[in-house]
């Protein structure tokens, strides 16, 4: 779970700094938006594909990732084969492509607290509207502390509601999930503010 | 976005975002006559906005968008990480945070009327026409396909998505008749 | 870990004057006025009882409808900041006071929050663990440690922040035999002033003295072979 969709390596991607290649990616967003050229879209494609297999990771989980974003895009391309232009769906699906490629590429190689810490620092300049990156940090630890017990709670009660016949009833399953959530809640803010984190 | 956030405003926020990520454990429901499967995702973005309030809800959501693109898998088949954002859907996803905003908004300024079908309409207004007022024309746009053949493809969804709002109605009605403590979280 | 020789004499003793607290116009907790500063308290009581609100006015996380809770002679509702630095507070289920998802740095949250100059911080967090054998899961996600590494975790988050003393809310009650036992030895070991508030009663059965609160009331206050027993009898 703290690992995420992180795969751990030491592919050139991997040492550049998150700032870098999210700032790539943007770039390379704006780059294919701003360029009607179906050529640069569609060869760019391969690029990112080389990008994406150049994390290094698993060539058969890499494929796996591509399964949904492949059905998505399949679905985009059969829409305007059927209402739209041809070249319009090819330049859309290229786009997607190369931008879902690059993308992944991204996650892949930089940690989840890497790209926490870029968060925190790029929220820095917004002090002054009110925004505290601390907060947001502190946020952020917790969600990421809680997924786990939320998920471990929500079997224990599928579990339970399974022996009452009950395990696919979203009722039986969210309101006690949600209820001891919330209880949860605010033991946790007891106990944040006994060890003295201030407001 | 002022953040005059508490430590219990925080704590509520990132618990409810982890309760987001999982809703989306509630397997998807099949119902005969749909063509698509019912996935629980916006489940969570109804419910923020009904449970916690416009500001916590909308910020617990926003807070899930966040953990998504930071890179976990906390959408419906394992799905996450930056991708996510630069697909056709980013448009839906990104609009979440905004309609847990919404919802919430419309809970709080009608707190003592709420009933079952108040949360359902709510939802609705939130979870639903939010969400499509900025997935279609975000779809359109980047897939290149016209505002109606975006809107056609995505209709196919809506029905699924008032079942869902029913089912949050009811899940937040039952949830603020047992913990009558919430009237305190305001 | 902390020589208690360098402490020197000083122990927090902890003042009740006249403390009553409600919920909702309910009495929770009716007229108590206690000095504490035995090294080692009990506190025992029906659930309801108002044993956990008592424990919670000792760090201020629950401030007394009337009278006042000195700790140290610093009154609670004066300088809560202070009050918390001395009295740390280990809460009954680890889940509900782990912050971060690694051990690590939840040891470190206290200490930051407490504003320890960060190169401090590692080796306060070493020496810590280092003293009921956590070394090993410092880079561990919390998630996947035991009941009792969870709860000796806790514990030692509260210990990394050196208070003064040490309060426990039914510290044993979620853990199989095992890990009470190793909870039930670190208290023992602890060189700080430490309450527990407990079902468990051999855990504190050694102790010095042991309250008993029934309807808000301290209806026993006595050592425990005194008061366990009365204890025993009314809860037949």
């Amino acid at each position: 779970m703290t690992i995420g969709l992180y795969h751990p390596g030491h592919s050139p991607l991997h040492r550049l700094s998150a700032g870098t290649k999210v700032t790539g990616l943007l770039v390379a967003s704006l780059a294919l938006f701003l360029t009607p050229s179906v050529w640069f879209a569609f060869w760019s494609v391969p690029v990112a594909f080389a990008v994406y297999l150049s994390t290094g990771a698993p060539f058969r989980r890499l494929m796996a990732q591509l399964r949904g974003p492949a059905i998505l895009l399949g679905l985009v391309l059969a829409f305007h084969l059927l209402f739209g232009s041809v070249a319009d769906g090819l330049l859309a699906v290229a786009r997607f492509a190369t931008l879902i490629l690059l993308a992944s590429a991204v996650t892949l190689s930089t940690r989840i607290s890497e790209m926490a810490e870029l968060v925190e620092w790029g929220l820095q300049p917004l002090r002054p509207v009110g925004v505290n990156p601390e907060k947001v940090g502190l946020a952020i630890a917790l969600a990421i502390r809680f997924v786990p017990l939320i998920a471990e709670e929500f079997r224990h009660i599928r579990e339970a509601q399974a022996a009452r016949g009950l395990a696919a009833n979203p009722l039986a399953l969210i309101v006690p999930l949600v209820i001891r959530t919330l209880k949860s809640a605010d033991e946790l803010a007891d106990a944040i503010e006994a060890r003295g984190y201030e407001r | 976005m002022t953040k005059d956030v508490s430590t219990r405003d925080i704590v509520y926020i990132a618990l409810f975002a982890a309760l987001m990520a999982a809703i989306n454990l509630v397997p998807a429901i099949q119902i005969g006559f749909l063509p698509v499967p019912i996935t629980a995702q916006t489940l969570g973005v109804m419910l923020a906005g009904s449970l916690i309030g416009a500001k916590r809800g909308g910020l617990a959501i926003l807070l899930f968008v966040l953990l998504v693109a930071l890179g976990l898998p906390l959408l419906a088949g394992g799905n996450g990480g930056l991708s996510v954002f630069f697909g056709p859907t980013a448009g839906f996803i990104l609009s979440w945070p905004i309609a847990a905003f919404v919802t919430g908004w419309l809970t709080e300024v009608n707190w003592r009327r709420m009933n079952a079908v108040w949360f359902f309409v709510f939802s609705v207004i939130g979870g639903v026409v939010v969400v499509y007022l900025i997935g279609i024309p975000w779809l359109a746009m980047v897939a290149k396909l016209s505002l109606w053949d975006a809107t056609k493809g995505s209709m196919i969804f809506v029905p699924g998505d008032l079942i869902k709002a029913g089912v949050a109605a009811v899940i937040a009605e039952t949830v603020r008749r047992s913990y009558p403590l919430m009237q305190t979280v305001r | 870990m902390h020589n208690p020789q360098s402490r020197g004499a000083e122990r927090a003793m902890i003042v009740l004057e006249g403390v009553s607290h409600d919920f909702d116009d309910r009495p929770v907790l009716v007229e108590i006025d206690l000095a504490l500063c035995e090294r080692r308290i009990g506190i025992v009581g029906a659930n309801g009882s108002g044993k956990s609100t008592f424990a919670r006015l000792l760090n201020g996380l629950v401030l007394p409808r009337t009278g006042r809770v000195l700790v140290d002679g610093v009154d609670t509702r004066k300088d809560v900041k202070a009050i918390r630095r001395k009295v740390g507070f280990v809460f009954q289920n680890p889940d509900h006071q782990i912050v971060m998802p690694i051990v690590g740095e939840d040891l470190a949250f206290g200490l930051k929050a407490r504003k320890v100059p960060k190169a401090e911080i590692a080796g306060r967090i070493d020496a810590a663990l280092a003293c009921y054998n956590l070394g090993h899961l410092r880079e561990r996600p919390v998630h996947l440690l035991s009941g009792g590494e969870k709860q000796l975790v806790a514990l030692s988050a509260v210990l990394v922040t050196d208070p003064e003393i040490v309060v426990f809310d039914e510290p044993t009650t979620l853990l199989d035999l095992r890990n009470r036992n190793r909870v039930a030895a670190a208290i023992d070991a602890l060189p700080h002033p430490a309450l527990v508030v407990s079902h468990d009663l051999d855990l504190i059965a050694g102790f010095e003295r042991v309250l008993m609160i029934e309807d808000g009331r301290v209806a026993a206050d006595g050592l425990p072979s005194e008061v366990l027993p009365f204890y025993r009898e009314r809860m037949r």
